[in-house]
């Protein structure tokens, strides 16, 4: 199974001129248009998300449900089996934890993550 | 050959249309403007152009199919009054926000309520602010000079905003007048072929237009219009110019008629400017020094140019016909007369507000005013800044 992410546009996406905070009223195109296709990649959209989907890879069947039902294109596979999340763009809606048919992927909240987080830079 | 013909307003301008050929028109009726679609929905049924013509169900929508087609790189044009603009409003915004060079005409009408057909400012004034530079016409001749200019000034590179084409409804829309028109190559060659950078319709190169921007660029990107509205001003003259050596007829930011001694004058736009004609050449046979200035471009707002002009007048009258009810005058006088702030003159202001609704303005009117103008210029003093003048007390 292949996959691609610039639905059918592949290599041929320019990357738009990244628009950074620092540009001014003169840098920026005109009108607001974005003048390149392909550029939401780049747009993380993650940092929404209250929960995170975890795979736990020995309950995982491979069947791909959670890549089908994905609204964000969030799961990457990799030769038609799961590889990983793509966290810059998963928004956690649970979608994956739901259609899971052997409950592989379960949620876990982004408080206890980044609470681990500090915990584990503490004991450093 | 440049030809003379005997047209209405909303035919001249339904004439322009037709030789400006542009490639969308959407449009809905509404008086006094429906003649203008009218006659244009004939021309595109007769082959007469190769336009698109959509046919909407309200002006919200005429608005936005045009925005639609300017988006997806067509030459787009509607026409509206009135409440039809108000209907629009949100969508102006859009239009001139995603810098599309959409031309519409409008057909100044009162705004509701109580119903009115008749013609009055207070449509295009409501719409001075959405970010469309706005051209005023004294008449027929005017109206379908402006459309041609304003196919040009909307589409140069330095500007990339939508221009409104105004005139009087009925006084102008619906008289006979004669004028002159250019024949349909020197129109088509004048406006050149229209060439967007960038539109949706593109395949090498496809954009996004028209998303999000939040707090992190909405501000730049209106500070960017705030410059094509600066810009602007140097591309209308250019315009002005060019089409000067095409027909000989001269275009500015506004008409200084027998200004340049003037110590009274008035400042009006449109129609009634002409009324104003005749009375500042009577005053001037009785060896008065009254002049007019004839704002025709009102955005961008000319304020040095205005200021410049009216700088050695001991007393100046600013005539609206729109009410903004600030309690503070009409849309045209605010801005004028703070234009002449920094002038460390003695020029005294005042304001009147006239024609609402298609109340007639008669040369009588206006020689009111100057004779107020020269009561206040012979004291130093005026008993109203406001006065509405025709109206029954």
């Amino acid at each position: 199974m292949t996959f691609n992410r610039n639905f059918g546009q592949g290599d041929k996406v320019k990357a738009a001129e990244a628009i950074t905070p620092d540009k001014g009223w003169k840098d920026l195109p005109i009108g607001g248009i974005i003048p390149a296709a392909g550029n939401a990649e780049s747009y993380e959209t993650g940092d929404w998300r209250t929960f995170r989907p975890v795979c736990i890879s020995e309950k995982c069947v491979h069947c791909l449900m959670c890549w089908r039902f994905c609204p964000d294109s969030a799961i990457i596979p990799e030769d038609g089996k799961f590889k990983q999340f793509d966290y810059h763009h998963c928004k956690g809606c649970g979608i994956c934890v739901n259609v899971c048919p052997t409950k592989a992927i379960y949620f876990v909240s982004e408080d206890e993550i980044s609470k681990a987080d500090s915990e584990e830079k503490e004991k450093i | 050959m440049n030809k003379r013909v005997a047209l209405t307003g909303n035919e001249a301008v339904a004439q322009a249309m037709k030789q400006i050929n542009p490639d969308v028109v959407a449009a809905y009726p509404i008086t006094p403007q429906t003649e203008i679609v009218q006659f244009f929905s004939s021309f595109v049924a007769n082959g007469q152009v190769d336009t698109e013509f959509v046919t909407v169900e309200s002006e919200h929508s005429a608005m936005s199919a045009t925005v639609g087609a300017a988006a997806a790189g067509a030459r787009a044009m509607t026409a509206t009054s009135a409440n039809g603009l108000a209907l629009m409003w949100e969508v102006l915004y859009i239009a001139a926000s995603n810098r599309l060079p959409i031309v519409m005409p409008v057909v100044n009408r009162a705004l509701s309520a109580p119903i009115n057909i008749h013609c009055d400012h207070s449509d295009s004034m409501g719409a001075r602010d959405s970010g469309w530079i706005q051209l005023y016409s004294e008449n027929a001749q005017e109206a379908y000079d402006n459309m041609i200019q304003a196919v040009k000034i909307a589409e140069n590179p330095k500007v990339l905003l939508p221009v409104m084409v105004t005139m009087d409804g009925f006084i102008i829309s619906h008289a006979l007048e004669n004028l002159e028109i250019i024949d349909d190559e020197s129109v088509k060659n004048f406006i050149g072929t229209y060439k967007p950078d960038h539109y949706l319709l593109n395949a090498e190169n496809p954009i996004t237009m028209g998303p999000l921007d939040l707090y992190d660029f909405y501000f730049e990107h209106k500070r960017q219009q705030a410059e094509a509205m600066k810009n602007a001003k140097d591309v209308i003259l250019e315009v002005a110019g060019e089409f000067k050596k095409l027909t000989g007829r001269e275009y500015g930011f506004f008409e200084a008629y027998k200004l340049d001694d003037a110590e009274i004058a008035v400042i009006i736009l449109n129609s009634a400017a002409g009324t104003a004609k005749d009375v500042v050449d009577e005053l001037r046979a009785q060896g008065k020094k009254a002049g007019l200035l004839k704002l025709r471009v009102f955005r961008p707002f000319p304020y040095e140019e205005i200021a410049a002009a009216v700088k050695n007048v001991k007393a100046l009258a600013v005539m609206d016909r729109a009410e903004t009810f600030s309690n503070f005058g009409g849309p045209v006088f605010a801005p004028v007369r703070s234009a002449l702030f920094d002038m460390k003159n003695d020029i005294k202001v005042v304001n009147y507000i006239y024609g609402l609704g298609g109340r007639d303005v008669v040369p009588e009117d206006v020689a009111r005013v100057y004779a107020d103008l020269e009561k206040i210029k012979e004291t130093g003093k005026y008993d109203n800044l406001i006065t509405y003048l025709g109206v029954r007390e």
